[in-house]
């Protein structure tokens, strides 16, 4: 019997990586300035996530996919709009911030409660899958501790390619040091994958898989539950950008004799 | 218990501390010290012997190691296993590690157990009115800030290059007994690229290579043979790291000329890496504020390309050499060989 899988990725929102970010100072902590004008976009490894889930539950009929986002969702629907056409998900929302400066435990334990919440879901199916750090916080945290509240221990980060054997095993190559992969075997579900790159290209859009995925995602978005973090224990002393601009000597007029004389000893020096 | 400070390092295969290790063990001497509090240590791998002669300049109150066949290799669940009990053993209420892969897999998920909080990636901490204060980057480099938090314990893995290592010296050790098993089997090490290593995190420059090398050069024609070429001597006589631009690593799926030995391994910028090194040459690299915090961490910055207004370079490299790059970059490799 082939085996299937039930995958819940984690992906929040993240303001498009092409936007000028401002940190701003509020009375509750730091936040982006104009952060509900910045276009958003699926958190880039999210994404790469979501891309795999959907081609690993392709190859193996019977398995289905969950997006798992807490986040405005005023503007989670924005981005579903485009991200819907992708690939076939269920959507579970939490109405919550999707800001870097919120803590990773309150974002986890959010997270937690709305997967323990799909009806149905088989644990022992499980692959919990996200990116292994968000283009926010980036603290590589939340997964981890969502895969530790549901008492998943079986753990992989930047993860770049998963093979199913046909007994199930799971063969994973994790991102190390100096460019090179760790090699693992696990015996199967349930696990976590955080997600660096993966191998798979963006797949193009499908009005089809738009339609049929949008019927599951307005009510999704209508049934959000708030998640209202408290922000207890974590404080910030300062936000800013780096203010830093170097003079930089722009060479016109040098030919390239000289320009490698000049780069050579300074490699050199 | 709030001021006690523990240390973990992880040895690699030959049984010793890799520079970051001990970059992170004087991070973890400098909050003690600012707390007044006691610092111990723990050193988790498949044999401690060598690490032990590593870490005796940082005086550590006591030394505990969990060891054997079990933690030769890297393995979320045996090595969350091991920081727990160490850390539940020590009450500890700071537990500091280096930000490499085997720590930073299981960091948040140690937080979790121990019912503390996490903050990764610390690039500075300081001691100020008896409050521990980080620095961290938020959005990919894009914003650092200075946080404090009152949830103990406390773990923070600290990013390499932002302390110097600490000193080496003897010291004794109490083998601490972990009982754990797993479903995963650790298979060994792959490495990301065929031929030969072209990342190199201890290097003393990064040269960083954009899609400019992939696009028609003066003659009209592409000379991706020749980009690989000059790009490859580059990194061998000068022993560089090499980096890219997110958008030469794209062109393989948009079906255009790519730099084969080039991968998502390499990439720099907001979606990659931000690597360390001294001094960094950007060659062909074109963009804005976001693609740039790829080199945010380098000292010496140099760029050779053929717009002078680039915002890659303008206001962020030292000096901009308006040039052609497959020129410039052959004559260099002539004078570092």
């Amino acid at each position: 019997m082939p085996t299937t899988y039930q995958i819940v990725v984690c992906g929040g929102i993240v303001p498009d990586p092409l936007q000028s970010l401002e940190p701003v100072m509020g009375p509750t902590g730091p936040a982006l300035k104009n952060e509900m004008m910045l276009p958003s976009v699926l958190d880039p490894w999210a994404w790469h996530a979501l891309f795999e889930a959907a081609d690993l539950a392709k190859r193996h009929p019977g398995s289905k996919v969950w997006l798992v986002s807490m986040s405005p969702k005023a503007k989670l629907q924005q981005v579903m709009m485009g991200l819907a056409q992708k690939v076939p998900f269920e959507l579970v929302v939490v109405d919550g911030p999707a800001s870097g400066f919120a803590d990773a435990v309150e974002t986890a334990a959010a997270l937690a409660g709305a997967i323990e919440g799909i009806p149905d879901l088989d644990r022992s199916k499980l692959l919990l899958f996200g990116g292994w750090q968000s283009a926010s916080r980036g603290t590589g945290a939340v997964l981890q501790m969502i895969g530790e509240i549901l008492g998943i221990d079986e753990q992989f980060q930047g993860v770049d390619k998963l093979t199913v054997d046909d007994s199930g095993g799971l063969e994973i190559l994790e991102r190390i040091e100096a460019g090179a992969w760790q090699k693992s075997r696990c015996a199967g579900a349930p696990a976590v994958l955080g997600w660096a790159t993966g191998e798979l290209p963006e797949p193009p859009n499908n009005p089809q898989i738009g339609m049929q995925n949008m019927r599951g995602i307005m009510p999704a978005l209508q049934q959000a539950k708030p998640a209202a973090l408290s922000g207890e224990g974590l404080s910030y002393d300062s936000v800013e950008s780096p203010k830093q601009r170097r003079e930089t000597r722009v060479e016109t007029e040098m030919d390239a004799d000289a320009i490698a004389d000049e780069i050579a000893a300074w490699l050199k020096g | 218990m709030d001021t006690k400070v523990l240390w973990i390092g992880f040895t690699d295969g030959s049984g010793m501390l890799e520079k970051p290790a001990l970059e992170a063990l004087t991070a973890a001497c400098t909050i003690a010290d600012g707390l007044g509090g006691e610092l111990v240590a723990a050193v988790v791998g498949g044999s401690a012997e060598t690490a032990l002669g590593q870490i005796g300049g940082a005086s550590p109150a006591s030394v505990t190691t969990v060891t054997g066949e079990t933690w030769s290799a890297p393995r979320y669940k045996t090595d969350a296993a091991a920081c727990e009990q160490v850390a539940k053993t020590t009450e500890a209420g700071i537990v500091v590690s280096a930000a490499g892969s085997r720590f930073s897999r299981i960091a948040a998920g140690l937080a979790q157990r121990l019912g503390g909080a996490v903050d990764t990636q610390v690039t500075a901490a300081k001691v100020e009115g008896g409050t521990l204060k980080v620095d961290r980057w938020f959005y990919r480099q894009r914003m650092i800030g200075t946080i404090q938090r009152s949830t103990r314990p406390w773990v923070l893995s600290v990013a390499p290059g932002s302390f110097a290592p600490c000193a080496e010296g003897a010291v004794e050790a109490t083998p601490l007994e972990v009982a754990t098993e797993s479903r995963t089997t650790p298979l060994g090490v792959e490495a990301g690229t065929s031929g030969a290593q072209t990342i190199r995190p201890d290097a003393d420059v990064l040269l960083v290579a954009g899609a400019g090398w992939t696009k028609k050069q003066a003659d009209g024609e592409v000379h991706v043979d020749v980009a690989a070429d000059l790009i490859l001597d580059f990194a061998e006589s000068a022993r560089a790291s090499l980096g890219s631009s997110k958008s030469m690593v794209d062109l393989a799926s948009e079906g255009q000329a790519v730099l084969p030995f080039l991968t998502h391994l390499h990439q720099i910028g907001q979606t990659g890496a931000s690597p360390r090194h001294p001094k960094g040459l950007a060659t062909c690299c074109h963009g804005e504020e976001p693609h740039a915090v790829g080199w945010r961490f380098i000292n010496e910055r140099r760029a050779i390309n053929t717009n002078a207004a680039c915002g890659w370079a303008q206001g962020k490299a030292d000096v901009l050499y308006v040039a052609d790059a497959f020129e410039v970059m052959r004559k260099v490799n002539e004078r570092l060989k």
